[in-house]
């Protein structure tokens, strides 16, 4: 039974670290570079989720939406301040300003709301009890992974069966056969930043339900973790990070419970060393081969 | 009246590699124009400056009244104006379906049943294939495919660029029969092409492009009769 609890709950934290991936996922299949700020945009929303709350007594669900709303513009702003000046960059300099726009949300956090940490309301209440109250489920356990599953089946809906999705998918094969297409290239990557930008609001308030402790470096830990989750599981597939994510929850938790606490993300970047040796592309990652 | 398209002096450069000097020529309603020349000439280089995916530094480029200069590569689709790229660039990860539905991104949900039957009846083997990934397809079918896909777009004016490359001969017979029948539909081409013989046999005028340059321009019969075409492009 303690087993079952630890299952539950890793599957719980990999939807949370599933959901942050999908959203570094989707910018690398379509722009191709790694949005190491992607973290601190979920502590930009579980913020603005927590003021709602907390100082203007507004309910929570305003709090999320309101959180999503600053998230996704956040996330466009800062494409186009940024990233879009470095489209014909290297890499290299477009992940060292990734770098820095994550220390710029961290410090600008720490200057508007100060370094000390933040209880994080209760929002979602109670638990359920089975097997004659030998396992305990918390509510927000459960919403947190149907709102991850929500999440990948509405995605994956949009990405496969809408003209909007195709042409996502269009810019991340090629992106100037997808300009001959008609495709307009930086208003879809333009929206890939929206979107992934609204899940990571969703997933630092569902993130700050579970563990309450909110501070400007909350978002970095998570934000590599899910990184290494998208990876995990084939950086650019839809699937693969949600798998990814899952894989890694359960390894953390069952890790922390059974190996070491200390040794609990040691654990998790040594599955993904191995897992890089074995399938350099991740596990759902391929590669396509080029006909000529 | 007007030609449909009109490249006038274009300069294209890949940093300091000044790749198109000054290149001008004209595509009338109803023609097939050849652009041919070797390796390196600039021929891919004039089709990507004509779509947007390039800048020229001067001159000027209108298609049916419309300055190219000033319109952006995704908006140029939606004039009528289609680009099939050298290489295909089909969309691999999709399906054949898939990739006809980019091609008809501008238009209309209502026009994009039609547009397909079209596409399929020129291209009978794409409908057999319809819901196979593009990217397992044989080179043939993939040309097939790009070709199709820029259909879609309801194109006045298609742009070829080589498209018989790496195709077995029976194949470029076909490719080839399947120009000459859009172009009797009502589609200008503009047909860039390595394959001279194949190119000018099919056209009505061709320009000649040597290093970034048009060195010679005229009917399509005056250059396959031309000795120093022949040296250089037709093997004697």
């Amino acid at each position: 039974m303690k087993f079952l609890s630890n299952l539950i709950n890793g599957i719980s934290l990999g939807s949370v670290y599933a959901i942050i991936a999908l959203g570094y996922t989707m910018v690398y299949g379509i722009a191709r570079m790694l949005n190491f700020a992607h973290g601190d945009v979920i502590m930009v929303g579980a913020y603005i989720c927590f003021f709602a709350i907390y100082s203007f007594n507004l309910n929570p669900v305003i709090g999320i939406l309101m959180a999503v709303v600053v998230c996704t513009v956040l996330g466009v702003v800062i494409e186009k301040l940024a990233y879009k000046p470095l489209r014909q960059a290297t890499s290299l300099a477009v992940l060292i300003t990734a770098i820095g726009v994550s220390y710029f949300l961290q410090n600008m956090a720490q200057l508007l709301w100060s370094a000390n940490p933040k209880v994080f309301p209760t929002i979602i209440n109670g638990s359920i009890k089975l097997f004659g109250g030998e396992l305990s489920i918390s509510r927000t356990t459960i919403v947190i992974v149907l709102v991850c599953a929500l999440i990948v089946v509405g995605l994956s809906i949009f990405v496969n069966h809408t003209k909007m999705g195709k042409a996502m998918r269009a810019c991340s094969e090629d992106k100037e056969a997808a300009q001959l297409m008609g495709i307009n290239v930086n208003k879809t990557i333009s929206m890939t930043f929206a979107i992934g930008s609204a899940l990571a609001a969703i997933a630092g308030v569902l993130m700050c339900c579970a563990y309450p402790n909110l501070q400007p470096t909350t978002g970095s830990m998570p934000g590599i973790k899910a990184f290494t989750a998208a990876v995990f599981g084939g950086i650019g597939s839809i699937p693969g990070a949600f798998i990814g994510g899952i894989l890694l929850g359960v390894l953390e938790i069952l890790g922390s419970a059974y190996i070491s606490t200390e040794l609990k993300d040691a654990i998790v970047f040594l599955a993904l060393i191995i897992v890089l040796l074995v399938k350099p592309t991740g596990i759902l990652g391929k590669k396509i081969h080029e006909k000529v | 009246m007007a030609a449909m398209l009109e490249v006038n002096d274009i300069n294209v450069y890949y940093g300091s590699i000044h790749a198109i000097k000054g290149v001008s020529f004209e595509v009338n309603e109803g023609e097939i124009i050849s652009l041919i020349g070797a390796n390196g000439a600039g021929k891919t280089t004039t089709l990507h400056t004509i779509s947007g995916l390039l800048k020229s530094t001067t001159g000027s480029m209108s298609f049916m009244g419309t300055d190219l200069m000033k319109t952006p590569a995704d908006k140029i689709v939606s004039l009528g104006l289609a680009h099939v790229p050298e290489g295909r660039r089909i969309f691999q990860g999709m399906d054949v379906e898939e990739n006809l539905d980019m091609g008809a991104f501008t238009q209309p949900k209502s026009s994009i049943k039609g547009n397909k039957e079209i596409v399929f009846e020129h291209f009978p083997r794409l409908k057999e294939r319809r819901h196979q990934i593009a990217g397992t397809l044989s080179g043939g079918e993939q040309q097939m495919l790009a070709m199709g896909r820029a259909m879609m777009s309801n194109p006045k004016l298609l742009m070829l660029d080589e498209p018989s490359m790496g195709l077995a001969p029976i194949l470029v017979d076909e490719i080839f029969e399947i120009i000459k029948a859009l172009n009797k539909a009502g589609t200008t081409i503009l047909l860039v092409e390595q394959n001279a013989q194949m190119a000018l046999s099919i056209a009505s005028r061709g320009y000649v492009l040597e290093t970034g340059r048009v060195v010679l321009e005229d009917e399509a019969k005056n250059l396959l009769n031309n000795d120093s075409i022949r040296k250089a492009y037709l093997g004697g």
